[in-house]
């Protein structure tokens, strides 16, 4: 049972951290229908920023963290701005390769500038752990999970309260009603990639923290988002995060009990298993748990 | 929603080539004008002549550069012609250097066994995947391939027997079609090196591919192809089967793809499952979206085009940064400069992707036939 409930939270941690990657993808392809695959690249680039800010220039870890997400959104208005702005009504083939090619050259521009050995962030969390009763957990995981439900719960309220956050989902309802009703649609484009950009950052230090340190291959782990996408549906947040957690559950509960109780599924099925949630859906959903029926017509 | 898949953004008055032939018949010729036929006879001599003038180096270049292309034709048939975007390209290429790792080595199987036998399997585990691609579309079904590629990476790890899991597996098959071994290549008292044996294997697999591809693509499944990439839901009103022939692109391109695969473990000798797998597995398949990207969506030429750019272009980057010194690179490592080969050749890699898919996303082919068209219509081109 110990055992249990320690993989449980270190899924939920992990399914956080998904969650927050997914989250960003999906805040994107609500506002303009894009699979944005520079996400990744945001998510690495946040944290290298966040190890500037922080270790480089001395600003104390949690303003540094706010700096790094600030930079992160800066870095997706321009994105959106240079590149993906002359890129609307095209077909999500070639929006999906220019985003790739994005990835492409932020992937070449981080070791040329940070190299590509590990960075400590310096984080508080560090490699620490508390004992709660008989569970051992470790503490970046806790505070992970606190952070991230702390960043989702502010932004369902930002989507249902705020003027602006209504003003994004009737864009993502009906882009040309929205211009008709005189919603500035660049501008919550723009906004999309700001948020897309901040929660990119900050999903990259949580990645960073609990003395994983800042590292190229953080990366890999957001490109591991892609089945909480896919699995939540691609225009739902709240899929996103409930995606995320499943995924991290089935990947941490896969991990501690596979190579005891399946073993011949081979070595390191839990880096896969995310993958088979994903196609098991799939087929039953097309559009995922909570995404839209697409209705369409000849 | 409209599956379009290359966008028509700017309306050009085109004049019809002189040479276009009248008969609507004569134009599903294999080769329509006496130029063409010429310049199958002028790469049939460079075909020929080629080993004999470049040194091994520039050989080998060439022989990955002619099984990219082989697997870029099929990648061109399933994205291009028919508009499913695949980003799981590289589990299929593994797949077929698998079978000439098994089938090849250690089955000891002639050339003219284990190839095709790639190609079948190729097609089948294509045919197993086809039906996702009835069930999502676009965006989902680019990710749902890219999760291929992370299965592919687990599957080759743990089926130890046939892969060798992460230690990899010898891949050098025998390449001999009766008395014609392409390692020991020898005629008119001529001996003639493995890498240009290589060079003529691959490129001949090239010229067989490409016939194969063009063939089906002018006939009715091309057409049909087409008609599903263009607006699917019509294609199923007038009759095109989705099922036969959605399924069928991707049996043919993972067919093909295994075959490029196979003559890659050929070429490199031994493989593991970073070579395909997993993130690796995604850049190799990004290349050879890339390929036809750059070279052409949905034409054959353009497609071995593609190739050719994407393999050969950092390997000339490379040497040409061994032999003089390119402002902000470092040559060397632990040389000056901020930026290295590799980084240079990935940022180009990517600035190509997205200049071409701004400016011309109809590809290097485009580009050429335009330029033809401005001469051919001189001095009234605008």
């Amino acid at each position: 049972m110990t055992k249990f409930l320690e993989l449980c939270v270190q899924g939920i941690a992990t399914g956080a951290q998904y969650a927050l990657v997914a989250l960003g993808f999906v805040i994107i392809y609500r506002a303009t229908g894009v699979i944005n695959f520079a996400q990744a690249g945001f998510v690495v680039l946040g944290a290298y920023l966040a190890y500037d800010f922080h270790i480089t220039l001395g600003v104390p870890f949690y303003p540094a963290l706010a700096l790094a997400m600030l930079a992160g959104a800066l870095i997706g208005v321009i994105v959106e701005a240079t590149v993906l702005r002359r890129l609307v009504g095209q077909p999500p083939f070639v929006v999906i390769m220019i985003t790739i090619g994005v990835l492409t050259i932020i992937e070449q521009i981080v070791p040329t500038i940070w190299g590509a050995n590990p960075l400590p962030l310096g984080d508080p969390w560090g490699v620490k752990s508390k004992k709660v009763g008989d569970i051992v957990l470790r503490v970046s995981d806790l505070w992970t999970i606190g952070i991230v439900f702390g960043v989702v719960v502010l932004f369902f309220l930002f989507f249902r309260y705020t003027k602006f956050g209504v003003a994004m989902r009737a864009t993502a309802v009906d882009l040309e009603a929205a211009l008709a009703q005189g919603i500035s649609v660049r501008g919550v484009v723009a906004v999309s990639w700001a948020i897309a950009g901040m929660v990119a950052a900050l999903a990259g230090v949580t990645l960073a923290g609990g003395g994983a340190g800042v590292r190229p291959d953080i990366e890999l782990v957001a490109f591991a988002a892609f089945p909480a996408i896919i699995l939540g549906g691609l225009d739902s947040p709240g899929g996103a995060v409930v995606g995320g957690l499943i995924i991290g559950l089935a990947q941490s509960l896969t991990a501690g009990y596979q190579p005891e109780y399946a073993s011949w599924l081979g070595q390191g099925f839990n880096l896969v298993m995310p993958y088979f949630v994903m196609i098991i859906v799939l087929m039953v959903r097309p559009y995922g748990l909570f995404g839209q029926r697409q209705v369409r017509r000849a | 929603m409209a599956a379009q898949l290359v966008p028509t953004r700017r309306v050009r008055r085109v004049r019809a080539p002189r040479t276009l032939p009248r008969r609507p018949a004569d134009r599903l010729k294999l080769f329509r004008t006496p130029t063409q036929k010429l310049t199958i006879v002028v790469l049939l001599v460079v075909y020929i002549m080629l080993p004999n003038l470049l040194t091994d180096f520039w050989l080998d270049v060439l022989a990955r550069c002619g099984l990219a292309a082989v697997g870029a034709i099929g990648l061109n048939l399933l994205t291009g012609y028919t508009g499913q975007i695949s980003l799981g390209h590289a589990f299929f290429i593994g797949c077929g250097a698998y079978v000439a790792g098994y089938f090849g080595v250690q089955q000891n199987l002639p050339l003219a066994a284990w190839l095709p036998l790639a190609a079948v399997i190729g097609a089948v585990i294509g045919a197993v995947i086809g039906p996702f691609a009835l069930r999502l579309r676009g965006d989902y079904l680019a990710i749902v391939t890219v999760g291929l590629l992370y299965v592919g990476a687990h599957i080759f790890t743990n089926w130890t027997s046939v892969t060798g899991g992460h230690a990899g597996t010898a891949t050098a098959a025998p390449v001999a079609i009766g008395p014609i071994d392409f390692n020991h290549l020898h005629a008119f008292g001529q001996i003639y090196t493995r890498r240009q044996g290589m060079f003529w294997l691959c490129w001949g697999v090239v010229a067989i591919v490409a016939l194969i591809a063009t063939n089906i693509v002018r006939s009715r499944p091309g057409r049909a192809m087409q008609a599903v990439r263009d607006q699917d839901v019509a294609a199923e009103v007038v009759g095109v089967s989705l099922t036969r022939y959605k399924i069928g692109a991707f049996a043919v391109s993972s067919a093909f793809a295994a075959v490029a695969g196979g003559l890659f473990g050929v070429v490199q000798q031994f493989v593991n499952p970073t070579d395909f797998g997993g993130a690796p597995g995604l850049v190799l398949s990004i290349s050879y979206v890339a390929m036809i990207i750059i070279g052409g969506i949905a034409t054959i030429r353009g497609a071995v085009i593609g190739a050719v750019l994407v393999v050969g272009l950092p390997q000339v980057i490379q040497h040409f940064s061994e032999q003089t010194h390119i402002p902000f690179v470092k040559s060397t490592t632990g040389g000056s400069g901020v930026l290295s080969v590799f980084a240079l050749n990935q940022i180009i890699f990517g600035l190509l992707i997205i200049v071409f898919l701004l400016f011309e996303s109809r590809g290097l082919v485009a580009l050429f036939e335009r330029a033809r068209g401005y001469f051919r219509s001189w001095p009234f081109s605008r």
